[in-house]
């Protein structure tokens, strides 16, 4: 996956340099282990400051909304997928975008990697499945495989779903994932063992809104938890409120929400608040046979309306 | 300076003692992450902790806190009064704070407590917290606290500051409050150790890899750095959440929400932050920070240049690091302020000859 980035930097440079954008969206090595910044470049020269690791996690389709110039965007299977829903949305168009995909091999999960060492991380070196971490004066090797993100683990879109170049051969999509299998554990519960496993989830909330804010879903102009008239939910550390903000985020995110796992990942508590948005992901897939962000020509089934629908409710 | 010597196998018994008169607050784990509670009678503070998640500050500033009550009820005979919350003062101890922690508490101090307002909530709970700092010999890689006016040894907000001698701890009385806490936990083995402290100091010191340059922001020109072109590329990752702000130590900002529930309410003083929108929204609707970037562009302005002028008091940082490594998007505080220390804008280049 390192070797790709010679080729994001070549097609980021010439579409900067034919002036066919203004800007192109990447990301830039971090000051930190595991870390990359998003950023953009506007001259060619710019473009020397992009990076691409195991460490671009973040949705960089967060980073399009309402913008009204043309724009260069580097996109992982993720990104593409979460692209397409903006431009259904009316987030952005198609024709402001030159989409440069890449094939995606997964990213490394940092929540995980820094709970495996009780001295502070000094570097996390990566070569092809290889992860090499140094944590006091110890090399510690890993699997890729053994530290990616969770919802990296169960993708099955690592390829871009749209774009206008591609900057590698499309990897091999994993097949017989079983993608819900902590979606099912809750289901099983009863009543209370999920209401005691939300609490629990929920506990460490801090409600900074890294989760909602990292999320390119969450565009709202003014999100409901900053309503003010009137006021949908109270603002402080009540367990009910903290509570309404969480499930109400989820079910926004309905038939909407490609998994990208950028909100646990901007999580700075770690609270694995994807369970949520996953089981909504979930049944809009077993009921509607619906995956986000897969086609620009296909509205999706909670804001689509047909009059021959099977229900009569909506009729 | 009078210095006692903690032998560990006083050091339990000496908290419980204490316990009996002090509610004991200190560093403990709970789902995989460090952060400050009140300890529970058979709890004891994690003292290998370096550096919690978020701040001890909430402590004494909660994340939200009841601060008014009243009764809407007009069968109640004082109904539509508003009664403070009565205030816990029993004396409390914060148990293994980082120096750069308790240097914090004297930051925030100079919001709370002026000669213009004082917080009754922090004031009164202030007077009666002692702070039990420990040395930080080991600090981490994005520790930068010698460059912000603070240090590992660092005793400014301290009562007495421990140095961890692997057999016992040195504690070295720094002030009354101090005095009465270890005469109550029966620790009384004066030691002479002033080399030790010495000797820790510059050895931790030295330990201390990161820095910042923070000279020339007094003199830099406000407007000149409002308007300086680097923020649209500093904030541009930016999600305008509040990791930042409520993980940091020294952000003090406040919201007064009124929760009303029945025929009973209840005034909140809840943290804000200014990277939220709602922050500055006008009644009319009006923002004055309406975009990301002027919400970035504030966050920093205030710690490294309003503060910096208002109080001369060195930036508003203590060098914790909690910033840098908790921003999702590695939004580095570090790197803005070398840019807003170095900055040569076009209207300040009388000034930065100074």
């Amino acid at each position: 996956m390192l070797e790709y980035i010679d080729e994001i930097k070549k097609q980021s440079e010439k579409l900067l340099k034919e002036g066919s954008v203004e800007m192109v969206i990447g990301f830039r090595k971090g000051s930190l282990p595991m870390m990359n910044e998003p950023c953009f470049a506007r001259t060619p020269e710019d473009v020397n400051q992009f990076v691409w690791d195991s460490n671009c996690g973040i949705n960089l389709a967060n980073y399009l909304t309402n913008r009204t110039e043309k724009i260069g965007i580097i996109a992982k299977g993720c990104d593409s997928r979460n692209i397409v829903t903006h431009i259904i949305e009316n987030k952005i168009s198609r024709d402001q975008l030159v989409i440069i995909g890449v094939p995606c091999q997964g990213m490394i999960d940092k929540h995980k990697i820094t709970a495996m060492f009780t001295q502070e991380i000094q570097s996390v070196v990566e070569d092809g499945d290889k992860i090499v971490v140094t944590a006091g004066d110890k090399e510690t090797p890993l699997d890729k495989s053994d530290v990616l993100q969770k919802n990296c683990l169960v993708c099955t879109h690592r390829n871009p779903v749209v774009h206008d170049v591609l900057v590698a051969d499309p990897v091999a999509e994993p097949q017989d994932v079983d993608r819900y299998a902590d979606v099912r554990e809750i289901e099983a519960m009863t009543s209370q063992e999920k209401w005691d496993y939300f609490e629990s989830l929920l506990s460490a909330c801090i409600r900074c809104y890294a989760c909602k804010n990292a999320c390119p879903l969450c565009y709202c102009p003014t999100c409901f938890v900053d309503e003010s008239k009137p006021q949908w939910v109270g603002k402080g550390q009540d367990p009910t409120d903290v509570r309404t903000f969480h499930f109400l985020r989820a079910f926004h995110c309905a038939g909407r929400c490609t998994d990208c796992g950028a909100c646990e990942r901007a999580c700075p508590v770690g609270i694995n608040m994807r369970v949520f948005t996953k089981k909504l992901e979930k049944d809009s897939f077993e009921q509607f046979g619906w995956e986000t962000g897969l086609s620009l020509d296909e509205r999706p089934p909670l804001d689509s309306f047909r009059p021959d629908d099977s229900d009569e409710f909506i009729r | 300076m009078k210095v006692v010597k903690i032998d560990k196998s006083q050091w339990s018994q000496g908290l419980t003692k204490s316990r009996e008169s002090y509610q004991l607050y200190g560093p403990v784990e709970t789902d995989g992450f460090h952060s400050f509670k009140a300890l529970a009678a058979d709890q004891q503070p994690d003292m290998a902790c370096v550096n919690t998640r978020l701040s001890p500050k909430a402590i004494l500033f909660p994340q939200s806190e009841a601060i008014v009550e009243y009764s809407l009820d007009s069968n109640d005979a004082d109904h539509h009064v508003q009664k403070s919350t009565p205030i816990d003062e029993n004396p409390r101890a914060i148990v293994g704070i980082r120096p750069c922690d308790a240097k914090s508490v004297r930051l925030l101090n100079l919001n709370f407590d002026n000669a213009e307002y004082q917080d009754p909530y922090w004031v009164k709970v202030l007077a009666a917290t002692t702070f039990i700092g420990l040395a930080c010999d080991d600090p981490r890689s994005t520790c930068f606290c010698t460059s912000v006016g603070c240090g590992p040894y660092n005793e400014e907000g301290l009562d007495i500051l421990l140095v961890d001698q692997e057999e016992a701890y040195l504690a070295k009385i720094l002030t009354e409050k101090g005095e009465a806490l270890v005469k109550t936990a029966g620790w009384d083995a004066t030691a002479d150790a002033t080399e030790v402290f010495d000797t820790g100091k510059q050895a931790a010191e030295a330990k201390i890899v990161s820095t910042v340059s923070t000279d020339k922001l007094k003199n830099q020109d406000i407007l000149s750095l409002h308007s300086a072109p680097f923020w649209e590329d500093v904030g541009f990752a930016c999600l305008n959440c509040g990791t930042c702000t409520y993980t940091c130590p020294t952000c003090w900002c406040f919201d007064l929400q009124d929760e009303v529930r029945g025929k009973s309410g209840k005034r909140f003083k809840n943290w804000d932050s200014c990277m939220f929108p709602l922050f500055t929204l006008h009644t009319t609707g009006h923002n004055p920070r309406g975009t990301k970037m002027q919400r970035v562009r504030q966050r920093f302005m205030h710690k490294l240049k309003y503060f910096v002028d208002k109080y001369d008091h060195g930036i508003m940082c203590v060098g914790c690091g909690r910033c840098v490594n908790q921003c999702p998007v590695n939004i580095d505080i570090r790197a803005i302020c070398e840019i807003m220390n170095a900055y040569e804008g076009e209207n300040q280049e009388a000034t930065a000859r100074v």
